[in-house]
């Protein structure tokens, strides 16, 4: 077996009394989409905060590519190179598509004006995100200089993955992609996230729609009660199985009561 | 574009999953998509319909010399705007604006005058005090999470005290000036320019808004600063460290307050503790009707020089008019009204 990618063994939070995560376990391989699953209030959330950097655990370890990691911001873990999509997007919606893909790595110019004037390169800036934007399949937005708030929700959404997977990103979380979304857009940010999958990005997929869960992800981690309580196959169990698992109506084989 | 993807087989991603959705819009819906690409074209239109109006009721109204007599006038309340559209653009507001101008004149006239510092240095210690009037705002806001609005209503209170007690209510008068720190009356000389007459405190205010222009539209700085004010939280989880930028546009408004300060003084000729008491609510007026967004994040900073400017027409074409003073007070009233009406419909377009 491979190497996970992203590893975090017996994480520990606790706010006051309330403990959001219970000696809880996480693993990411390489090139896989995990979906993680569970009830609310289970956890789920503290788990991707640890691992985004948006929470410091109490206790716990947490490995990017077998080295020990504790980051102490969002900023740090996407330093790292891993890339939260948050399900409000985070998207400025006046600014341009380009300014929202390079919000915080902006690009400046080469030369005089770059160096002491801090011109930014624009055209650069632009160029590449229209790169970005078609290879993942978004090439129908022309004007790169639109505002972000013009975009449909299933586009605004798409801006931000793109915007994930541009920086050399390692790995991909996102949180609740679909869950804004129709139909038909939501079908569309789907084959996103398969085409982001097939770059070579691994994703990390939190979502409650549970036939989006089962049609993209390799694997489902199910939390239950601060903690993982199974990692299941979605070719080998139903999404009855899976929810009966994540609501302690069943137990997985196992898996210890 | 693509031709007409069809939605049931948008398996492969290419092509659809971002196609723009074209449906016919009415007209006024059209005007709606264009000023809220253009938002500067609403002043542009107001500006240039209310001089071509006040052109045809009074002739005198077109000469250049006219003309350029607007700005002058609203050459040192046209700076302090600049100022002030930088704090409404993170969606903040300066009541103290006014406040630090009137304060840093009267430090820079003291210094020179009663203390006998050189005047560069004066003018250098004045801009250092507004960029530190800046910085406590700045700090309450970003620190203690004070609202803008009641921050700078404190520290307007504070600075108007501050000024009151650092003058000894007293006006350093034009002939003290000349006799002793004649440069800091330099952005009152005028020099004319064809058939118009301009001051330099005309030119410094185009500069400033040249060089915020610049800095806001083409640095990684002015991007921040639309991005704050935008969506804080956004700009944050975008990775801004958003204080950062809050603090940075406090001290620079701080101290565009300052450089206002000195061409104050050149604008009155005295430096008066008692002057420009209404400079906090005109540099509000004029970035409101310059099209910037109170709530922030929206606007072109060129917006509030052509709000000042029509503040400025509206009152030298009603003045020609000969029409009663209060009638200026009541057209601006209105003129804020409209320009926070547009500024609301140009906004639902987001929704």
């Amino acid at each position: 077996m491979t190497q996970p990618l992203l590893y975090a063994r017996n994480l520990v939070k606790r706010y006051g009394r309330v403990t959001a995560l219970d000696h809880a376990d996480f693993d990411l391989y390489p090139g896989e989409i995990l979906a993680v699953i569970g009830d609310n209030g289970a956890g789920k959330s503290s788990l991707i905060k640890a691992i985004s950097g948006a929470v410091q655990p109490d206790e716990g370890e947490i490995r990017l590519d077998g080295q020990p990691v504790s980051f102490a911001s969002p900023l740090e873990a996407r330093r790292a190179g891993i890339e939260t999509v948050y399900q409000t997007l985070a998207l400025s919606p006046a600014l341009s598509i380009s300014d929202n893909m390079f919000m915080g790595r902006e690009i400046r110019r080469g030369g005089i004006m770059g160096k002491w004037f801090g011109m930014l390169d624009k055209p650069a800036m632009d160029a590449f995100a229209r790169q970005k934007l078609s290879e993942l399949g978004l090439m129908t937005i022309q004007n790169i200089g639109q505002p972000v708030e013009t975009l449909s929700g299933g586009q605004r959404q798409g801006v931000a993955v793109a915007r994930a997977a541009a920086f050399g990103s390692r790995v991909i979380i996102l949180d609740e992609p679909t869950a804004a979304l129709g139909v038909k857009e939501s079908r569309r940010v789907l084959d996103l996230i398969l085409d982001v999958r097939s770059r070579g990005i691994p994703i990390v997929l939190i979502s409650h729609n549970m036939p989006h869960v089962f049609e993209v992800a390799d694997r489902i981690h199910i939390h239950r009660l601060g903690r993982r309580l199974c990692v299941i196959n979605p070719k080998e169990h139903t999404m009855s199985d899976a929810v009966a698992y994540m609501t302690g109506a069943r137990v997985p084989e196992g898996v210890a009561a | 574009m693509s031709d007409t993807p069809d939605p049931v087989v948008a398996r492969n991603p290419s092509e659809t999953v971002a196609s723009f959705e074209h449906h016919s819009r009415g007209a006024l819906d059209r005007v709606q998509h264009f000023l809220h690409r253009f938002p500067t074209m609403v002043p542009v239109i107001v500006l240039l319909l209310s001089v071509a109006v006040f052109g045809l009721v009074s002739p005198n109204f077109f000469s250049a010399f006219n003309l350029s007599l607007i700005l002058q006038q609203v050459a040192v309340v046209g700076t302090l705007a600049a100022a002030q559209s930088l704090v409404i653009l993170t969606a903040g507001i300066d009541l103290s604006v006014g406040a630090v101008m009137v304060m840093v004149s009267v430090i820079m006239g003291k210094l020179s005058v009663d203390f006998g510092i050189p005047v560069p240095i004066a003018i250098l210690i004045g801009l250092a005090v507004g960029g530190a009037t800046g910085a406590l705002n700045g700090a309450l806001v970003t620190r203690l999470k004070l609202p803008p609005f009641i921050t700078t209503l404190g520290t307007w209170n504070i600075f108007l005290a501050l000024n009151y007690y650092l003058s000894n209510r007293e006006t350093i008068r034009s002939q003290t000036l000349d006799a002793e720190a004649p440069m800091l009356k330099f952005f009152g000389e005028r020099f004319s320019l064809g058939g118009a007459v301009l001051t330099y405190g005309v030119v410094l205010m185009i500069l400033v808004f040249a060089v915020l222009w610049y800095a806001l539209n083409h640095t990684a700085w002015g991007r921040r600063v639309y991005a704050v004010g935008d969506d804080p939280e956004a700009a944050a989880l975008a990775g801004i460290q958003t204080k950062r930028v809050l603090m940075s546009v406090y001290i620079v408004s701080g101290a565009i307050c300052a450089l206002a300060a000195w061409s104050s003084i050149g604008r009155v000729g005295s430096v008066s503790p008692t002057s420009f008491f209404e400079a906090n609510l005109e540099s509000i007026t004029a970035v409101v009707i310059g099209g910037i967004s109170l709530f922030g994040g929206r606007g072109s900073i060129l917006g509030p020089l052509i709000g000042a400017l029509i503040v400025g027409v509206f009152n030298s074409g009603l003045r020609l008019a000969g029409v009663d003073v209060l009638w200026q007070l009541f057209a601006t009233g209105w003129l804020i009204i409209v320009a926070v009406a547009i500024d609301q419909w140009i906004r639902k377009i987001s929704s």
